[in-house]
C-alpha cells in the first residue's frame, strides 16, 4: 500500500507546531498502525531527520499509553480499538491519513504526538481508592458481592486511562474517566464507606485540572476503546448530588481526600 | 556455596521459618521511619505495592517509572490469573500443595524457603486486593470464583475476566496514588534510572534522567528497591511491552549486584505468529485456550492446502500423540519445544511456515451438541450445532478470539488459529537473599526483576502472585532488618563525590552514544541481537551455537558503538536515545545469558540443552552436577565470574518430570 501521512510535528511544549507530510510506499496491510510509524521513523532517522515522537508501550491494547487522533477520531476509525490494535488493512491504498495528538487544555503537548496526562493520576490521587492499608484486610469471602454488581464494577474498572474520552469531547471533559472509577467503587461494599468524599474530591480535582463540563453528547462513549458506558456518568451525577445534600466536603482530613 | 553469597535462610523447620523471622527480626520505630528514605524504581505490581505499603508504614518514599503514569507498567497486560492457596473450592488445596507445585513446576531449581513463604502469603494477597475493590470474578452466591490453570489439579486461580493483571495493578496503583495524595510518596513519571550510587559499600541512591527534558538528577535513599521487571526484550520480539528493559538491573549488576540464572527464559507456546519484518512485538493468547483447542500440523511436509481442505486422517495432533496423558495441556516449555520441532522439520503452516494450528472445530461441535441437549433440541443439524457451539465458545474465550481477529484479520470461529511460541517471561534476574536483598547492601530486587521463586520454569498465574507477595507482604518486614541499623544514618547530600561521580558516568555514557553519529538505527542492532538470541539461545541451545552467539554478540556490540545513529539531542524528549541506552545494555546481557546457558550443560525447565536429552527427545536434568543457582559477578570490561548457591531440598524429593 502507498499512503500519505499528515502528522502533527511540535518540537516541545513551547513550539507552536505544524503538520508535516510524509509518503510511505511499502505499507503492509498486516502492520499495526504503530508499526507503520516505526517504519516511518526508521526512514526519517535514515535520512537524518528527527523521528516522530509518540507514546506507546504494551502494544496489545491494555496499557492505555498510545494516543493518536487519526482522521479526526481518537484511536482511529475502528470502534472498541486502541491505536496499537488498529491494523493497516482497515485503510486503502492511496489514502491520506491525518494524525494529531490528543487536543485538550488539561493534556499539554510535550512533543509531536506525546501529551502530558498526569492530570488523570491527580484525579485518582484525590479519591479513586479504598483507604485500606496493607495487612488490615479480612478474609476475602467475608465480603460477598452480588455477581451482577461485581460484573458491573469490572466493566467500569476496565478503563485503561488513555484519555480518548477527553480527546473526543468537544468540551474536553474527563467525566467518563472519573465516573468509571467512581461507579466501580460505589458499586462495591468496600467502596461505599468513602463514597461521599470520593465523588466530591475527584470532581473538585477534575475541575481544578481544567477539564470541561459534560453536555451529554456521548462522543466519549462512542470513542472509548474499552466501551466504557455513559451510564457511569449518570451514576457519578447521582453520587455527586447525594454527596452535596448529605455532607459538606471536608478537605482537611486524612487520605488527601477528606 | 560461594563465600561471596549468603542466602540468609532462617533456621528452623520450613513451615516455621517465615513466622519465626517476622516475629524476631528487628523493628524500626514509627518516629525513625519518618526520617528514613526509600527509593522504589518501577511501578508495576511489585513496585506499586511496595511503594504504597512502605509509605503506609511511615517511610519517605520516592517512586520512579519511565512511562507517563505508574498505571502503565507491563504487569497490566497479564491475562490469566493469580494463584492463592485459599482452598475455597474444598478440593484439597493447601499452602504445602502450592509450594510443592511451584517447586516441581520450576524443575527443582528454586529455593525451598522462598517458595514456601510465597505460598504462605498468597492468601493474604487476595484479601488485600478484594479490600481495595479489585473486581474479581464471582459466583452467583457473591463469593469469589476460581479456575484451574497451568495444569494444576486444584482450582486456585483467581481472575478478573482475561484482564487480571490490569485489575491487580490498578488496585496497587490506587493504593500508590492514595499515598501520593497524602504526600508520603513522591512520584517521578517519565524518569528512567540510569545508575545506582554506592557509598562505603552500601547502596545510597540513584541517578535518573527526566525523559521529557533530558535533565539528569540525583536522588538519595537509605535503601533502593529495583522493581523493574524482566528482560525478555533482549530477544527484540517478545510479549513484553516495547519499553520493558534490563537497564536498571544491569546498571546495578555492573555496580556489584550478582545476576542469578540469566539463561532461564520462558517461551510461551500460544502466541500470534510473526507476520513480517515490520513486526515490533508478539501478542500472547492466554494459555487457557489450550483447555479446549486442539493443536495440529499436516502429516505431509510443506503441505500448502488450506486447513479446511486437509482431511482428519492427514492431520497430526502431535501433542496428543506424544503425550497421551497430558495431551494439549503439557507445561509451557514442553508445548513450545514440540511446536518448534514440528516447524523445523518442515510441517509448519501459514505463509511463514513458522506456526501450528490451534483448532476449535471439535470444541465448537462438542459444546454445540451439549447446548442443544440442554435446550431439548433433538435434531439440531450441523449448522445449528455449530451456531450453538460458537455461542458457548464466545462466552468463554470471546475477548481472545476478538483480539486474534483484530491482529490477523482472520475469524478463528471459522478457520483454525495459527500460533507459535514467543519469549514471555524471564525467571533469571538479580540474585537476592531470603530478604530480597542483592549482593549490594541496601539494594533490593522484587518481582520479575529478581531471579525469583520460579526456578527454571514459571507456572501459569504465579507471576502476579510473586510480584504482589514481594511488595505487599515480604519487603515491609525484611527491609526493617536492614533499616533498623540505619536510623543514625543522616541523608547523604547529593553533592557527595559518589553522586557526582555517578552522574558524570551517566553523562559520559550518553555523550558517547550521541557522538557515534553512525549510519544504522537502534532498532537495526536490536533486531540483529534478537535474531542471534532467538536462534542460538532460544528454545533449544547447544554448545556450538552458544559459542558462536558469544562471538557474534561481541562483534555486534562493537559495531553498535561504532555505527549507531541517534538523532536529536540529549536534552529533549528523545525516544531513540532511550532505546539506544537499553539496547546497549541488552548487548552485554545477551552475552552473559549465552555464557550461563553454556555453563549449564543440563536441560531443566525452559532451558533445553540439546546435548542433554533422552532418546525420545525429552529433557534430561542433571541434579548431580547442576543443582545450584548460578550467580554471576561482574568483573569489569564484560568479564563475569560465576558463584554457586547450592540448592538443598529438605522437604521435596526432586524427580524427573514426565507428562507421557
Amino acid at each position: 500500500m502507498k499512503l500519505t501521512l499528515k502528522v502533527w510535528r511540535q518540537k516541545n511544549a513551547k513550539d507552536s507546531g505544524k503538520f508535516a507530510t510524509y509518503q510511505l510506499n511499502e505499507v503492509s496491510p498486516d502492520m499495526s498502525f504503530l508499526e507503520m510509524f516505526d517504519v516511518l521513523n526508521e526512514e526519517l532517522v535514515g535520512k537524518g531527520e528527527d523521528p516522530v515522537a509518540f507514546d506507546h508501550d504494551c502494544r496489545e491494547g491494555i496499557c492505555g499509553m498510545c494516543s493518536m487522533y487519526i482522521n479526526g477520531r481518537a484511536h482511529g476509525p475502528m470502534s472498541g480499538t486502541t491505536t496499537c490494535q488498529l491494523h493497516m488493512r482497515k485503510f486503502k491504498d492511496g489514502d491520506t491519513i491525518t494524525v494529531e495528538p490528543w487536543r485538550a487544555g488539561a493534556f499539554p503537548v510535550l512533543k509531536d504526538l506525546v501529551v502530558d496526562r498526569s492530570a488523570f493520576d491527580r484525579i485518582i490521587a484525590a479519591g479513586g481508592y479504598v483507604s485500606v492499608n496493607t495487612g488490615s484486610a479480612k478474609d476475602a469471602n467475608n465480603i460477598p458481592v452480588p455477581k451482577h454488581d461485581a460484573d458491573a464494577a469490572f466493566a467500569a474498572a476496565a478503563c485503561i486511562g488513555c484519555g480518548a474520552c477527553v480527546a473526543a469531547c468537544k468540551n474536553a471533559s474527563a467525566m467518563l474517566f472519573a465516573s468509571a472509577k467512581i461507579s466501580q467503587l460505589a458499586l462495591l461494599p468496600q467502596g461505599k464507606v468513602e463514597r461521599t468524599d470520593r465523588v466530591l474530591n475527584m470532581v473538585k480535582q477534575m475541575d481544578a485540572e481544567g477539564f470541561g463540563s459534560c453536555t451529554n453528547t456521548g462522543s466519549c462513549e462512542a470513542e472509548c476503546p474499552k466501551n466504557i458506558s455513559l451510564e457511569n456518568i449518570a451514576t457519578m451525577n447521582r453520587e455527586y448530588l447525594l454527596a452535596t445534600v448529605s455532607k459538606q466536603p471536608d478537605f482537611g482530613g486524612t487520605g488527601g481526600a477528606g | 556455596m560461594s563465600s561471596k553469597i549468603n542466602s540468609r535462610i532462617p533456621e528452623g523447620s520450613l513451615e516455621q521459618k517465615w513466622t519465626t523471622y517476622r516475629s524476631t527480626t528487628a523493628l524500626v520505630n514509627p518516629a525513625n521511619k519518618r526520617s528514613l528514605e526509600i527509593i522504589v524504581v518501577g511501578s508495576g505490581l511489585a513496585g506499586a505495592s511496595a511503594a504504597a505499603s512502605l509509605a503506609e508504614l511511615g517511610y519517605k518514599v520516592k517512586c520512579f517509572c519511565f512511562q507517563d503514569s505508574p498505571r502503565r507498567a507491563h504487569s497490566i497486560a497479564a491475562q490469566g490469573g493469580i494463584n492463592a492457596a485459599k482452598n475455597y473450592q474444598n478440593d484439597g488445596d493447601s499452602v504445602y500443595r502450592l509450594f510443592y507445585d511451584t517447586i516441581k513446576g520450576g524443575d527443582y531449581r528454586a529455593r525451598e524457603a522462598n517458595v514456601h513463604r510465597l505460598a504462605e502469603v498468597s492468601a493474604s494477597i487476595i484479601d488485600q486486593c478484594v479490600a481495595q475493590g479489585v473486581p474479581f470474578a464471582r459466583e452467583y452466591g457473591g463469593l469469589l470464583a476460581n479456575r484451574s490453570f497451568g495444569g494444576t489439579q486444584v482450582q486456585r486461580t483467581f481472575y478478573a475476566s482475561g484482564q487480571t493483571g490490569q485489575q491487580l495493578l490498578l488496585g496497587a496503583y490506587s493504593a500508590l496514588e492514595r499515598q501520593v495524595g497524602l504526600g508520603s510518596v513522591k512520584m517521578y513519571n517519565r524518569h528512567e534510572m540510569l545508575e545506582i550510587v554506592n557509598i562505603e559499600g552500601k547502596c545510597r541512591g540513584i541517578i535518573a534522567r527526566n525523559l521529557v527534558t533530558g535533565e539528569i538528577t540525583r536522588h538519595f535513599g537509605h535503601a533502593v528497591l529495583l522493581c523493574t521487571g524482566g528482560y525478555g526484550n533482549v530477544f527484540f520480539l517478545s510479549t513484553n511491552a516495547m519499553g520493558s528493559n534490563v537497564t536498571a538491573a544491569w546498571k546495578a549488576h555492573k555496580k556489584g549486584a550478582f545476576f542469578g540464572n540469566p539463561c532461564f527464559t520462558q517461551i510461551h507456546p500460544t502466541c500470534i505468529p510473526v507476520s513480517g519484518d515490520h513486526q515490533s512485538k508478539l501478542t500472547l493468547m492466554s494459555e487457557s485456550l489450550r483447555n479446549d483447542g486442539r493443536i495440529w500440523v499436516p502429516k505431509k511436509q510443506g503441505d500448502t492446502r488450506k486447513a479446511s481442505e486437509i482431511p482428519e486422517d492427514e492431520r497430526d495432533y502431535y501433542l496428543e500423540r506424544r503425550y497421551p496423558a497430558f495431551g494439549n495441556l503439557v507445561p509451557r516449555d514442553v508445548a513450545s519445544r514440540a511446536a518448534k520441532e514440528r516447524c523445523d522439520a518442515g510441517y509448519g503452516v501459514g505463509a511463514s511456515k513458522m506456526a501450528v494450528y490451534l483448532d476449535y472445530t471439535a470444541a465448537i461441535e462438542r459444546y454445540g451438541k451439549t447446548k442443544a441437549t440442554q435446550l431439548n433440541e433433538n435434531n439440531p443439524g450441523e449448522a445449528r450445532i455449530r451456531e450453538l457451539g460458537k455461542q458457548v465458545v464466545a462466552e468463554k474465550y470471546g475477548n481472545l478470539f476478538e483480539m486474534y481477529e483484530k491482529i490477523t484479520g482472520e475469524n478463528p470461529y471459522e478457520v483454525p488459529m495459527r500460533i507459535y511460541p514467543a519469549v514471555h517471561y524471564t525467571m533469571g534476574g538479580l540474585w537476592v537473599d531470603y530478604e530480597l536483598m542483592t549482593t549490594v547492601p541496601g539494594l533490593y530486587a522484587l518481582g520479575e526483576a529478581n531471579f525469583s521463586d520460579h526456578g527454571a520454569n514459571r507456572l501459569g498465574a504465579s507471576a502476579l502472585m510473586q510480584g504482589l507477595a514481594d511488595g505487599y507482604f515480604v519487603i515491609p518486614y525484611t527491609i526493617g532488618t536492614y533499616l533498623s541499623n540505619e536510623i543514625r544514618t543522616k541523608p547523604v547530600p547529593t553533592d557527595h563525590e559518589a553522586f557526582v561521580e555517578a552522574e558524570k558516568d551517566v553523562r559520559e555514557n550518553i555523550a558517547r552514544m550521541m557522538n557515534v553519529k553512525g549510519s544504522k538505527t537502534v532498532d537495526h542492532f536490536h533486531k540483529r541481537l534478537g535474531k542471534i538470541m532467538w536462534e542460538k539461545c532460544g528454545m533449544a541451545r547447544n554448545e556450538k551455537g552458544l559459542n558462536e552467539a558469544i562471538v557474534e554478540i561481541r562483534a555486534l556490540r562493537e559495531e553498535f558503538w561504532r555505527d549507531v545513529r541517534i538523532p536529536g539531542s540529549a536534552d529533549e524528549l528523545n525516544p531513540e536515545l532511550e532505546k539506544a541506552g537499553r539496547v546497549a545494555d541488552f548487548l552485554e546481557l545477551g552475552e552473559l545469558m549465552c555464557m550461563d546457558a553454556l555453563n549449564r550443560a543440563e536441560s531443566c525447565g525452559g532451558h533445553f540443552r540439546e546435548e542433554s536429552q533422552a532418546e525420545d527427545g525429552e529433557a534430561m536434568r542433571d541434579d548431580a552436577n547442576f543443582m545450584y543457582v548460578a550467580a554471576w559477578e561482574y568483573k569489569g570490561n564484560t568479564q563475569f565470574e560465576m558463584h554457586k548457591e547450592t540448592l538443598v531440598y529438605e522437604k521435596v524429593k526432586p524427580s524427573q518430570r514426565s507428562y507421557k
